[in-house]
């Protein structure tokens, strides 16, 4: 059984087990290695892609499940706002290891694209799920303020 | 990796290249002084006389194997035709910003232009690229990485300068002294201007100066200047096309996992690999020396091959090891006098005492829990062996790597990739993971090249942990309220025990990193008599993110601040009154506590705590404001001070101390490894808890303008927040903690 996916707005057709992660078959199998494994189990969010405009970690749903959907991840990310996040993670130097910050620019671009002015609750909510062992939380938050300055600016 | 390797007598650097098979006609030597003093040692009347290297010093490696470039003068940079100036990084990049740091280095004695800096990493070789403080061997740690470069790469970008200048004053034909140089361009009075691609060529064919003079700190264009060179790897980690082991692309990459020993020291009985086999995708199912490995196509059909894999252990060996009973048994010790390893000048005379306090601390094992899990890339092919990982100590995985795949050492090429963290858990003088890769690379047969991949499980129950630590401490006052005595005894495993540098690093039965921060220490305290044992476990021990100073700190700067409410003085008096001897560790101390205005009242449910430590040369101080509600804490602020000598970086300085807080913090919350009935008890970021962004304090960083040598900061910001957390629980009235995480006190949601 095949299933038909709609990736960075390519048509793509995956033969194998659809049970297998969406992960493994943005990585292994289509070659976006920017979408990262860290947990498997949804815990950490190196993994988040978008779904419709919405994270989801790619690690644990099967590819089945977004069949006909379409999944976006850091490669193609396009749109003004996720230009906005990118520049200002660039523009405050937030990465270290940078291992994390694919999930990190997922989550970041989801939250402001339905609020644009969020609030440090706001940006706890939306990040809580992401996970970054070098902790940069701190420049993750300045950036997202300055992404969000810049597009109301 | 521990500066204390500096320690090598010559005898030992001998040996250690022997082992390795490195001839010493060739290896450059530990230099006997990489820093001048200051203070007009020299006659210098700016006392910075360290910032300019003795001829020796300053000598570099030769061109030989050097990148090949128009103007390659040295290992570390070249200068093409096309005006890019590419700088080789000898250091491993795992996100504490070095390869910024180095490039900055070149950039500012080559006066380049900034956006015109490419870098790249070094391949494995020793005698090009050792750290100059681990004498002959290549690797990165302890903090060491820009200390250590500092006079090399500025001496590498001095030395393109002067050819360049060279080349034109030739072909302009006018003295060099005229020649200005500026943003990769040279130009003369007269008009005359040429880019360095232009004049790369004619300059490779000048000779490298033998000892160019390095600027003045007053001339300096990069170093110190904040924001003046952004992280080179920035856009590559916020766009996804940052290379790391995990992503790396070849013809026919296969991908394996391996079913590990479930529990440490187990041994495999058999296996049947009939179901895992039958799996879509599968290639091989292997036994290697670590335990079988399942070999596919692609990740998912290796992880449900080893799913599918039916494998018999035997965990007799140790079923029985269980952290509690550890515990039980390391109290035990602690209670009785081991090693000596210090030399009291005082004695430690109870009847001085007036007031004694008698603490017992417990510290876990921790795993370094980096965001990518480990991996290695090996491919046998044409009688060679190619590696590819973050090959944080390329000279030990290129010696295991060699003698796992029975080859000698020129014929195997370590490739380094950026990594997804370490945290120590990269350098490792075992090259598990590396030396895991090659093995089922052997297994099947050199057939394709093969990513050996840990799962996040895998990752977090291999050991190599932060060992598991008891501290017992008795220590007095006198009537005046002084410190008149300090019994502190250590039990817990030596990291260097049993592996390659053991001979070089424990010295009378003490590994300096079971001791460091008691042993030296920045305090007054001459009467303190330390001891120490060092029980051996099947779990390997590793370095952990500042090494010993994870728990010596945290026992040091409770302890005295225990003491300071017992003589009734305050915390910071306190400490200062036994600083005398460390002038920049009470500099720290006093802009820290300046800075977050200690001693001005609170509201109410917060309160301030505060430590100093030094390790790898750097001396930090940090305050935190932690409130607690319900008998939650939370730390709201966290006002650090840090004195790492000339500050090269000072956003990268300031983002070390962010990202050290951060990964404190949620170890001191936290991180645990049990082990029960031989296994490791927590396996993933559900159980084996990470901080996350609505936990994260609020962070200022001060930076101590300073013209000491420059030291490290990838680990020093860690050791001083625990303790400074916790001394604010007290405060607040909550228990002094002396067990660890807190979790264990119910001081955080669970």
């Amino acid at each position: 059984m095949s299933v038909t996916l709609n990736i960075n707005g390519t048509r793509r057709d995956f033969d194998g087990d659809p049970d297998t992660p969406l992960l493994w078959v943005i990585r292994d199998e289509l070659g976006l290695t920017g979408t990262k494994y860290g947990c498997g189990i949804a815990q950490c969010g190196a993994c988040t892609v978008h779904v419709d405009g919405q994270t989801l970690r790619s690690c644990s749903a099967p590819v089945s499940a977004v069949a006909g959907r379409q999944v976006t991840t850091i490669e193609g990310l396009a749109s003004r706002t996720a230009k906005a996040v990118q520049k200002a993670w660039v523009d405050l130097d937030v990465v270290q290891c940078g291992y994390c910050q694919s999930g990190q620019i997922m989550s970041a671009t989801a939250l402001l694209e339905k609020k644009p002015k969020p609030s440090d609750t706001d940006i706890d909510r939306a990040m809580a799920g992401n996970i970054c062992r070098c902790a940069t939380y701190q420049r993750i938050r300045a950036a997202i303020h300055a992404a969000s300055a810049q597009l109301a600016g | 990796m521990h500066p204390l390797m500096n320690c090598f007598r010559t005898d030992e650097q001998r040996r250690l290249m022997e082992l390795l098979g490195i001839e010493e006609s060739t290896a450059p030597l530990l230099p006997r002084r990489v820093f001048l003093q200051s203070a007009g040692a020299a006659g210098l009347a700016i006392g910075l006389g360290w910032l300019v290297p003795t001829n020796a010093d300053a000598a570099l490696p030769g061109a030989e194997g050097a990148a090949t470039g128009p103007l390659a003068p040295n290992a570390f940079i070249r200068v093409g035709t096309d005006n890019l100036v590419t700088v080789i990084c000898k250091h491993h990049e795992m996100g504490q910003g070095n390869t910024t740091g180095l490039a900055s280095l070149v950039a500012d004695e080559l006066d380049a232009d900034w956006s015109l800096v490419r870098t790249e990493y070094a391949p494995s070789d020793p005698k090009l690229y050792n750290n100059l403080a681990f004498g002959p061997l290549q690797g990165t740690g302890g903090s060491s990485a820009i200390a250590n470069s500092f006079l090399q790469y500025r001496g590498a970008g001095a030395t393109a300068r002067a050819m360049l200048v060279a080349a034109a004053a030739e072909a302009w034909h006018v003295p060099p002294g005229e020649i200005r140089t500026s943003k990769s361009t040279l130009t003369h009075a007269s008009g005359r201007r040429a880019t360095y691609g232009e004049m790369a060529a004619a300059a490779s064919r000048q000779t490298p100066p033998e000892n160019p003079p390095l600027k003045t700190a007053a001339q300096f264009t990069f170093i110190g200047k904040d924001r003046s060179t952004p992280r080179v790897d920035s856009p590559s980690k916020c766009n996804g096309s940052a290379m790391y082991t995990a992503d790396l692309k070849l013809p026919g990459l296969l991908t394996a996992v391996i079913a590990w020993p479930p529990g440490f020291g187990a041994k495999l009985v058999s296996f049947d690999a009939t179901d895992a086999k039958k799996v879509k995708g599968v290639t091989d199912v292997v036994e290697v020396p670590e335990g079988v490995a399942v070999v596919a196509t692609g990740t998912w059909a290796a992880l449900q091959g080893r799913r599918a894999l039916k494998v018999q252990w035997d965990e007799s060996a140790s079923s029985d090891l269980d952290s509690e009973a550890l515990l039980a048994r390391y109290r035990a010790q602690a209670a009785q006098p081991g090693m000596p390893f210090t030399k009291p000048t005082t004695m430690s005379a109870a009847p001085a005492a007036v007031k004694t306090i008698e603490a017992v601390y417990e510290f876990p094992f921790l795993a370094h829990a980096t965001m990518e899990p480990m991996n290695c890339v090996a491919w046998l092919h044409d009688g060679m062996l190619e590696t590819w990982s973050g090959h944080q100590f390329p000279t030990f995985d290129h010696m295991f790597a060699a003698k796992a795949a029975g080859l000698p050492m020129d014929k195997v090429k370590l490739h380094t990739l950026v990594s997804g963290g370490s945290f120590g858990r990269r350098a490792n003088v075992w090259s598990d993971f590396t030396v895991a890769a090659v093995n089922v690379a052997m297994a099947i047969g050199g057939r394709a090249p093969v990513r050996l991949q840990f799962s996040r499980e895998d990752d977090t129950g291999a050991g190599l942990y932060r060992p598991m630590y008891v501290h017992a401490v008795k220590a007095g006052l006198d009537a005046q309220g002084r410190v008149a005595a300090w019994q502190h005894t250590i039990v817990g495993q030596s990291i260097m025990a049993g592996g390659p540098m053991a001979e070089m690093m424990i010295k009378d039965g003490i590994d300096p990193t079971s001791v460091e921060g008691v042993a030296k220490s920045i305090y007054d305290l001459p009467m303190l008599a330390g001891s120490l044992h060092s029980p051996t476990l099947a779990v390997r021990p590793l370095w952990w993110r500042s090494v010993g100073n994870t728990h010596t700190a945290y026992v040091m700067e409770t302890m005295l601040d225990e003491l300071a409410a017992a003589s009734g003085r305050d915390p910071l008096a306190f400490r200062l009154s036994l600083l005398g001897k460390s002038p920049r560790a009470a500099a720290v101390l006093k802009l820290a506590a300046d800075k977050a205005g200690w001693g001005k009242p609170r509201r109410t449910g917060v309160a301030q705590g505060i430590a100093v430590h030094e390790s790898f040369d750097t001396f930090v101080a940090q305050v935190a404001e932690v409130s607690m509600r319900n008998g939650k804490v939370k730390v709201e602020r966290v006002i650090c001070a840090v004195d790492c000598g000339v500050p090269v970086n000072p956003d990268v300085i300031r983002a070390q101390m962010e990202g050290c807080i951060g990964f404190a913090l949620g170890a001191l919350y936290y991180s645990e490894v049990e082990i029960k009935a031989g296994r490791a008890a927590q396996r993933n970021f559900d159980t084996y808890r990470s901080l996350r962004i609505h936990e994260m304090p609020r962070v200022e960083v001060h930076i101590v303008p300073s013209t000491e040598k420059p030291s490290g900061v990838g680990e020093p910001g860690v050791p001083p927040l625990a303790p400074a957390v916790a001394n604010a629980v007290a405060r607040l009235g909550g228990p002094r903690v002396r067990r660890l995480p807190f979790t264990r006190a119910g001081l955080v949601e669970t």
